[in-house]
């Protein structure tokens, strides 16, 4: 933890370098997920709601998607720009140094202009709260904070999976974009709206609804089952398996270039 | 001591002929050809050897390179420094390895090299008055002084490669492997490279692995040259050996080993 | 023109060379377009009659915003020209025997359109094998099939030259970071690729529909779905040529003013 935190003091360091190139891309970031928010706006300007969703509770689905999401990019940044890493030598590096390489692709990546998105979501959420009637009490709070934490660690898991697969090839990572950036879009609608064999997939395949849809039924209270509120907690093992494709994947690595 | 015994690694890679049409052609059948780097290949080298490693492009220098410093993992043979396992073991080999990549840099771009070099100090968990010892030493050998405050962004590629130089050795590794140290720089950066290396060698006998295409760090440092071609060790022997095969008397070394590579059809 | 069309074969050769890479963008569009389609289904169920276009018609469009992405993505930038701004190697462009705005302009076709050959295919095949009301509906009319035409090569023309007026404004910015941002943002909701613009309330749309953001992939694609018949066809081309005029000229005025002042200076 400590060696981390010296690892964040560099990125800072470095970062205050270009201030100006921070600023403008964190509020690009501000704005970019801005678009996403305006069609929910517009859509339910026309239908009051959805699957039995109103508008305020979309919102706050959608925040805290966004807010897992974000989250997991600023910190986990490493495992999204992988394939660079690779192509560069970078992770050669990484393998001469004697520290576990999960950490060290952590940290030699940290990508702080998410702040533009973690505002965003943040306001949205408040915005969300204030205009719903949900009835909090110290379990619907917890709720919130596993969604957010259970959330980024499922994404985190999706990044190390994409990670992964640059171990064996470098040209069918597209595809990955649907559970990274699809997911936070689609995330926008709790995902029983896309249909039951949707949610079927998100179950049990990638839990992306355990920390989004199961919950937020007991959030928003449409049950009482405080048990679908801990529903993140179990989304979090989704990590092992993940993390056992990354040590697959070291074993197949073959560096590039000379 | 490093040990290598059989070393072999293939890779699979895509061909396509130029043109239009085979554009197409490629995107139902695509032809893989196995590109041996690594073809049977054993050596010993003893500790405080100083090792040149030659080879033209392609050779495979740097899969050995890979290999030996925990990169790569080979499809086949035993390999082992100082008694590990190098891919097996890799953080405890890694301890007593330093690597310095003559064109990719392991230090920060936009903060000043002291703080990339306390980064690598708590990386390797180096002790206060190791790395106090290690780093006076390094600076006052590689002139360093005043450039250990300024940001890597700032130096010339000379005084960056010895900021390099030092980082790979701040934990005082018993290897060294060098990959190209000299690649694009002047005379006076050169020779100052050179002389630090012999005496690294002389003072903690240091084993020094060096692969580059310039003979006369060759002639500058090593004793004793492994030449490869082809994924295979062609040649195992002393400076003098290899002029020893020149033709006609005056040969530079360059001339000589151009020769070879003809002579092995590498 | 010889050396527009090497160009353009290169770029071509270069994305067969990725099959892998293909296929994989094929799926992933695939997978968006179907849940953009289960998405818009849900609102659909809630109230059909709030739907402003047929169910039908929006599953046509979606599937085409999915094939041909390549063409009407303003969030598609070449890192390579904006480098060569930055860092001035823009002055060996100047070397060559050749109208940098022209060839841009071309680049930007070729790189596009490339791509989106490439992946229309199957996309279009599969959604139009997938099952009614989620499928890819074919037109009635030759003469629809033929104005779609017609206004997605327009509406594709627009796209690219918006781009090039970005490119040129990155010569008077330190940081053309923002300017990209700001403006790929605008141009993805106003052009209709969050959300079709039917879907905007009736006074917004009446206006964003006037904008050249609306001349890219909302014409075509809602002729096709016949979303927009009879004399409005007419209307809504007149008006993407009148942008597309519009488009160049300031991007040519913005890119030549740089220039000259670049030349100037002793670049």
């Amino acid at each position: 933890m400590k060696l981390y935190m010296k690892y964040v003091g560099i990125h800072i360091r470095s970062m205050m370098q270009y201030k100006i190139s921070f600023l403008f891309t964190s509020i690009g970031q501000f704005l970019v997920s801005f678009n996403v928010f305006l069609g929910i706006v517009f859509m339910f300007k026309r239908f009051s709601n959805v699957e039995s969703f109103t508008y305020s509770e979309c919102l706050m689905c959608f925040s805290i998607v966004l807010l897992a999401f974000s989250f997991a990019e600023c910190f986990f940044r490493g495992f999204d720009e992988f394939a660079s890493m690779i192509g560069n030598g970078e992770f050669d590096r990484i393998m001469i140094r004697p520290r576990g390489l999960i950490f060290q692709v952590i940290s030699s990546k940290l990508e702080l202009t998410r702040i533009g998105r973690i505002v965003q979501a943040i306001v949205m959420f408040c915005y969300a709260v204030s205009k719903s009637q949900i009835h909090w009490n110290l379990y619907r709070i917890i709720t919130v904070i596993l969604m957010i934490a259970g959330g980024t660690v499922i994404f985190a898991g999706v990044f190390i999976i994409y990670a992964s697969l640059c171990f064996f090839t470098l040209d069918g990572l597209e595809f990955m974009n649907v559970f990274t950036d699809g997911a936070r879009e689609y995330g926008k609608y709790p995902i029983n709206v896309y249909g039951k064999n949707v949610l079927r997939l998100c179950t049990y395949i990638i839990p992306f609804a355990l920390f989004q849809y199961y919950p937020f039924l007991y959030l928003c209270g449409k049950s009482n089952q405080v048990s679908l509120g801990m529903l993140p907690m179990l989304g979090t093992l989704f990590i092992i398996p993940c993390s056992g494709l990354w040590r697959l994947g070291i074993r197949h690595y073959q560096s590039t270039g000379s | 001591m490093i040990k290598v015994e059989k070393l072999s690694k293939t890779y699979q890679v895509a061909r396509r002929n130029s043109g239009f049409r085979e554009a197409i052609k490629s995107l139902y059948s695509k032809e893989y050809e196995e590109i041996k780097a690594l073809d049977c290949i054993s050596f010993t080298i003893l500790d405080g050897e100083m090792v040149g490693y030659i080879g033209p492009n392609g050779a495979g220098k740097s899969s050995t390179i890979k290999v030996l410093s925990g990169i790569l993992t080979p499809d086949s043979g035993e390999c082992t420094i100082n008694g590990r396992i190098p891919w097996k073991e890799r953080k405890a080999h890694v301890r007593d390895i330093g690597v310095v990549f003559g064109q990719r840099s392991q230090l920060w771009w936009d903060v000043p090299v002291i703080d990339s070099f306390e980064l690598i100090r708590d990386i390797y968990s180096v002790p206060k008055e190791m790395y106090q010892r290690n780093l006076e030493e390094l600076v006052e050998l590689l002139s360093l002084n005043q450039i250990v405050k300024t940001p890597v962004r700032q130096l010339s590629l000379g005084q960056r490669m010895r900021c390099e130089i030092a980082a790979a050795l701040l934990h005082s590794p018993k290897i060294l492997f060098l990959d190209e140290p000299t690649i694009g720089l002047d005379a006076v950066s050169k020779l100052a490279v050179r002389d630090f290396i012999l005496g690294l060698n002389q003072k903690h006998n240091t084993t020094v692995i060096l692969t580059t295409h310039d003979m006369q760090d060759i002639e500058a440092l090593t004793s004793r040259i492994l030449l490869i071609g082809k994924g295979k060790i062609l040649m195992d022997g002393s400076l003098d050996e290899l002029k020893g095969k020149s033709v006609h008397q005056d040969a530079s070394l360059d001339e000589i080993v151009a020769q070879l590579y003809k002579q092995f059809r590498i | 023109m010889k050396k527009y069309l090497s160009f353009f074969r290169m770029r071509f050769i270069n994305g067969f060379q990725y099959r892998i890479a293909a296929l994989a963008g094929i799926i992933t569009q695939f997978v968006w377009g179907m849940m953009e389609i289960l998405m818009f289904r849900a609102f659909y169920r809630a109230n059909p009659s709030a739907f402003p276009m047929e169910f039908s018609a929006l599953s046509s469009y979606v599937w085409f915003q999915q094939a041909f992405l390549a063409l009407f993505m303003t969030w598609f930038w070449e890192k390579e020209l904006f480098e060569s701004i930055k860092t001035g190697n823009i002055a060996y462009e100047l070397c060559r025997p050749v109208d940098i705005y022209s060839m841009w302009f071309v680049r930007g076709i070729a790189n596009r359109a490339s791509k989106a050959i490439l992946r229309c295919i199957p996309i279009l095949l599969t959604g139009y094998l997938l099952p009614s009301p989620y499928r890819l509906v074919l037109p009635d009319h030759l003469s629809v099939f033929v104005l779609f035409l017609m206004s997605m090569l327009l509406g594709f023309l627009v796209v690219v030259a918006y781009g090039m007026i970005i490119y040129g404004l990155t010569f008077y910015t330190v940081n053309p970071m923002g300017i990209r941002m700001v403006s790929q943002s605008l141009a993805e909701f106003l052009s209709g690729a969050v959300i079709p613009l039917p879907f905007l309330p009736d006074k917004i749309r009446a206006v964003v529909e006037l904008l050249p953001f609306a001349a890219m992939q909302n014409v075509p694609f809602r002729i096709y779905s016949q979303d927009i018949s009879g004399s409005d066809i007419y209307q809504a081309m007149l008006l993407q040529v009148i942008w597309l005029i519009i488009l160049v000229t300031v991007g040519k005025i913005i890119m030549n003013k740089a220039l000259g002042s670049l030349t100037v200076q002793g670049g």
